[in-house]
């Protein structure tokens, strides 16, 4: 699946929520189905410090698609992340790189993302766009 | 002189009907709904609502009135110049300082707190001499005396706290030394709540000549201030957290202190008379009042105090100890909820954490519910680390809070605990 039908199929399945609780009880959901990062890869360097919830992200190659692995201490945030990384892990870098990550909008989940809210996610987004980046350049060399 | 009312003490005196539907009627926003629940806001501690009263008269000013105040020669300057004068004096009379041009306006606690660190410390804070803070200060009484202690080569010292959040003012005597300059502390903990007793350790600075700064941006909303009985060198507050405007402040200053320190900020209202060869100021208030101050928001503050004066302010501590006897016990009969800060002197505000459930998934359900809460480390960082936490979910109470709101807030909890658990 391609990283636009990705976030097709997320789109639809948040269509059928009617309100705030069932989203959040969704996004609880995919957080334990987030596969579980390495303790050991929970590292300072790998730690995207936002203001209230910690985020960390580490990243690999496996042949020529990158491969993200993150956790946070908080449930909502990995609920999010784990909706991040089912849509850009496993692309090549510079599908990654130009992703245009319009679901975030339209599931309601924008709030999330915006700088004053602190909570790593923008961050978060930022990193992972870094990454492709510099597996991009690391590729052509 | 008791400054601090118990519950048993209001209860002798005369305090007037209190009626919290009437008074959340005098503030608009309480009527709004957000996600389509009608809004319980419990984020006091980090800004207050306004009321009509201060609403209009910003309305008043911008409609009618507007015009730069001081020196003009015109009839709006000379009437506004007025307003904002009296609004000084409203000031003066709420926190009952002996002198008018003893209160300076500025655009917030923070502001207030840097402007003494920088003119109190130039003067009076050489090599090698100290300045005391609490363990439970929020940033904005910590940094400007980090900063302030690394300008001058001088010494930050900590007052800790014991676990239920009470200061440890025994530890204090023996804490000062000939070469203490201030002691700054906050009157109440926006964290915990806890209302530390000021006139203890201002009684016991004084006693080894130390003046006090007392942050009072989590005081003035909630008890009646009197400067001169508590005695201290200091008061500053922020206007927004009193029902008043955002961007204004006050710096409180014993005359005496305020006469021999130096302007923090220069320019124009400052001055008496500029020449290429030198400059020199102008007297109390105005030497700490450079550029054109935010009239407006000292006026609207000035209306926030007459209102509260209208209500009571013993009134409206009566009721807001009541709230938080009430939320006390609901909030305690919450299956695994860890409260920080059980001081027996303490206000309605709570500060706690779910087991197992990290504090921002907790406010940002609460947040869903239409129940508006803080969570993080409330700009507190040292006084988590006490705790051993990165933060924590803080409900804080005003004069317009209901019993019933707490009832929201308690089976809120209750859904939080169970989408978590």
């Amino acid at each position: 699946m391609t990283i636009e039908e990705k976030q097709k199929e997320i789109i639809d399945e948040f269509s059928l929520f009617e309100d705030w609780m069932d989203k959040y009880n969704y996004l609880i959901e995919l957080s334990r189905d987030l596969p579980e990062m390495d303790p050991n890869k929970k590292t300072e360097e790998n730690l995207i410090e936002g203001c209230q919830s910690k985020v960390w992200l580490d990243a690999h190659m496996d042949g020529n698609k990158l491969v993200f692995l993150a956790d946070s201490d908080a449930i909502i945030t990995k609920g999010i992340i784990a909706l991040l990384i089912r849509v850009l892990s496993g692309h090549k870098p510079e599908e990654i790189k130009n992703a245009d990550l319009f679901f975030i909008d339209q599931i309601g989940l924008k709030e999330n993302l915006s700088p004053t809210r602190s909570n790593g996610l923008l961050a978060m987004v930022n990193k992972i766009k870094a990454y492709a980046m510099a597996y991009e350049l690391k590729g052509n060399d | 002189m008791l400054l601090l009312h118990t519950k048993s003490d209001i209860s002798m005196t005369q305090v007037p009907a209190y009626d919290v539907n009437t008074i959340r009627r005098d503030f608009p926003i309480l009527q709004e709904q957000v996600y389509d629940k009608p809004l319980v806001y419990l984020d006091n501690a980090a800004t207050t609502q306004k009321p009509k009263a201060v609403i209009d008269r910003i309305n008043e000013i911008y409609s009618r009135k507007n015009s730069n105040i001081h020196r003009g020669v015109h009839y709006l300057s000379t009437r506004l110049t007025d307003e904002y004068e009296q609004a000084r004096k409203e000031v003066q009379h709420f926190i009952h300082a002996r002198h008018s041009h003893e209160i300076i306006f500025t655009n917030g606690t923070t502001h207030s707190i840097n402007a003494i660190a920088w003119s109190f410390g130039e003067k009076y804070v050489h090599q090698n001499d100290e300045v005391i803070i609490s363990e439970m200060e929020h940033h904005a009484n910590i940094v400007p005396w980090q900063v302030l202690c690394e300008r001058k080569n001088a010494r930050l010292k900590i007052l800790p706290f014991d676990d239920r959040g009470a200061l440890l003012v025994d530890e204090l005597g023996k804490m000062i030394t000939s070469k203490t300059k201030l002691l700054a502390v906050n009157h109440i903990s926006n964290s915990l709540g806890t209302i530390n007793d000021v006139e203890k350790i201002i009684r016991i600075a004084h006693s080894h000549d130390v003046p006090v700064l007392v942050d009072g941006a989590q005081s003035i909303q909630h008890q009646k201030i009197d400067v001169q009985a508590m005695d201290c060198d200091f008061y500053v507050f922020s206007g927004h957290k009193v029902y008043g405007p955002n961007g204004t402040g006050v710096l409180y200053g014993k005359e005496k202190w305020l006469e021999e320190m130096p302007p923090y900020q220069t320019g124009g209202e400052m001055i008496q008379k500029v020449t290429f060869e030198g400059t020199s100021y102008n007297e109390l208030p105005f030497k700490f009042e450079a550029g054109t101050p935010n009239y407006v928001g000292a006026i609207g503050t000035a209306e926030a105090l007459k209102y509260l004066t209208r209500i009571g302010i013993d009134a409206i501590a009566n009721h807001e100890d009541e709230l938080m006897h009430y939320a006390s016990d609901r909030l305690k009969a919450l299956d695994g909820l860890n409260m920080y800060g059980t001081s027996d002197r303490k206000i309605s505000v709570f500060s706690f954490l779910i087991d197992g459930i990290h504090h921002y998934d907790t406010g940002m359900v609460l947040d869903k519910m239409g129940i508006a809460v803080r969570t993080g480390h409330h700009c507190t960082e040292p006084l988590m680390s006490h705790f051993k936490i990165d933060g924590t979910v803080r409900a804080s109470l005003a004069m317009y809070n209901t019993k019933d709101e707490i009832d929201q807030l308690h089976d809120a909890l209750l859904k939080v605990k169970q989408m978590f658990g």
